[in-house]
């Protein structure tokens, strides 16, 4: 927290800043006041993502939830979350958070070596909480911005920050050792249709909740992300009011 | 200090600290506010065990939940602030007909979506953290977390303000996500399209509307 510190951040924070935005997002205009410039772009990719998510993926999603016992869910869902975990810790590395890296780098050792490459979170029955960190919120934590709101379809909401974040995984994600394609391709399908299924139950809400799911999915995606840059201490918005 | 006043106090006669003290109870009881926290303790635990008891809650009687959440849940909150905080300066040009038919509506979409919820929170529990404030704040955050088995755990938070009938939230912000700041987002667009009646009709169509088929 001393001035020394912060003003080294700073300067590493612009550097990073200044190499990703180059690399990722030339010509691309970087507005802080407008969080969505590419709305209208992005609108018919959610109009896009709602024609194949309601076609495929959805009902993929919900084959997989009713055919499927729930201890393979489970055993599933740990899995890429032992996954997650271990780029929860690179990234606790990466912003310095030692106590959440010590966590992390516990879960992954315990799940990997005494739950079956991950297949059961004895580290969670344990009470080891998740750091939840990623690459996106490693640039939020050295001072990169969100940059331009994206809606991609399939994938759902992001940004450019945080999709860099998610392209950058994806490159280096133990999934990729695996040398036979088809296997690597299944497990690949597998996490996506995990991550879908899990979102099924918010879907529901958001559709009761929102006047346009649009807006609300794109305001709770930007909150959200906020909120996990700060580890659940955002600034406080200034609140409009009579 | 403590042993000069109880000396003091042995001097005044027996009857006349009787009556003090029964006063002091009665205004106690009279004018003691639940404190925040307890009062969102006491709410959910009350709500989570409803829903694990009542037949007509577990069958998905809508009508009976909805009911039960405008009766036991919705008292506990502020519209009227939360209805000003998500629609900002149009609620603050808009006339008080038009505050009350926003207000309403408001509610109605809230306790719908909330009763469509609820089938989801059966197998869930609460842990309260200790609440961190001033003893004569007027504004506090109560910290809830709730667990979920094999699922990681979600951060409900509610903003509470003091008002003369007790503590009221004005917002709950689950997992980080503001259900006003979601909302104001909804509600200016809604406003540049059509203008506060735009908005208002917006969400009286919603409320009119079937419920989407609920998993």
């Amino acid at each position: 927290m001393s001035g020394d510190r912060s003003i080294r951040k700073h300067a590493i924070a612009r550097l990073v800043a200044a190499l990703v935005a180059s690399a990722l997002v030339a010509g691309c205009a970087m507005g802080p006041t407008r969080e969505d410039p590419f709305e209208p772009m992005n609108r018919v990719s959610y109009k896009v993502h709602q024609v194949i998510d309601g076609n495929v993926v959805k009902p993929i999603a919900e084959a997989y939830v009713t055919y499927t016992p729930e201890i393979v869910r489970t055993a599933v869902h740990n899995f890429f979350g032992n996954i997650d975990d271990m780029f929860s810790f690179v990234n606790d590395m990466l912003q310095g958070k030692g106590e959440k890296a010590g966590n992390d780098l516990g879960r992954v050792i315990t799940n990997t070596g005494f739950g079956v490459l991950g297949l059961i979170d004895i580290a969670g029955s344990g009470n080891i909480p998740k750091g939840d960190e990623d690459f996106g919120q490693t640039f939020g934590f050295w001072g990169i911005p969100q940059g331009p709101y994206l809606f991609i379809p399939v994938f759902g909401p992001t940004t450019v920050r945080d999709g860099s974040g998610t392209v950058l995984r994806a490159f280096t994600t133990p999934v990729n050792l695996i040398n036979d394609v088809a296997a690597r391709n299944i497990i690949w399908g597998v996490g996506l249709v995990d991550l879908r299924a899990s979102a099924l139950q918010t879907e529901n809400v958001l559709n009761q909740a929102a006047l346009d799911p649009y807006t609300f999915i794109r305001r709770s995606y930007l909150q959200r992300r906020e909120y996990l840059v700060h580890d659940g201490k955002p600034p406080p918005r200034k609140e409009e009011e009579e | 200090m403590t042993f000069v006043s109880t000396r003091r106090k042995a001097h005044v006669p027996s009857a006349l600290r009787f009556i003090v003290a029964l006063a002091a109870l009665v205004a106690t009881a009279a004018f003691a506010q639940e404190a925040p926290d307890a009062l969102v303790k006491r709410v959910s635990q009350e709500a989570l065990s409803i829903i694990k008891s009542d037949p007509r809650v577990q069958a998905g009687d809508q009508t009976h939940i909805r009911d039960l959440i405008e009766a036991k849940i919705a008292p506990h909150f502020d519209m009227d602030r939360m209805t000003a905080l998500a629609a900002g300066r149009a609620y603050r040009q808009a006339t008080p007909e038009q505050k009350k038919r926003l207000s309403d509506e408001f509610k109605s979409l809230l306790i719908r979506t909330y009763s469509n919820a609820l089938n989801q929170y059966r197998d869930q529990t609460i842990s309260y953290e200790p609440l961190r404030a001033d003893a004569n704040a007027t504004e506090v955050t109560v910290r809830t977390q709730v667990n979920r088995p094999g699922q990681t755990p979600v951060a409900i938070d509610y903003s509470m303000e003091k008002t003369p009938d007790g503590w009221k939230a004005y917002d709950v912000i689950v997992a980080g996500v503001s259900l006003v700041t979601n909302y104001r987002d909804e509600f200016t667009e809604q406003v540049r399209q059509g203008g506060i009646d735009g908005l208002i009709k917006a969400l009286a169509a919603k409320n009119s509307a079937p419920p989407p088929p609920s998993k």
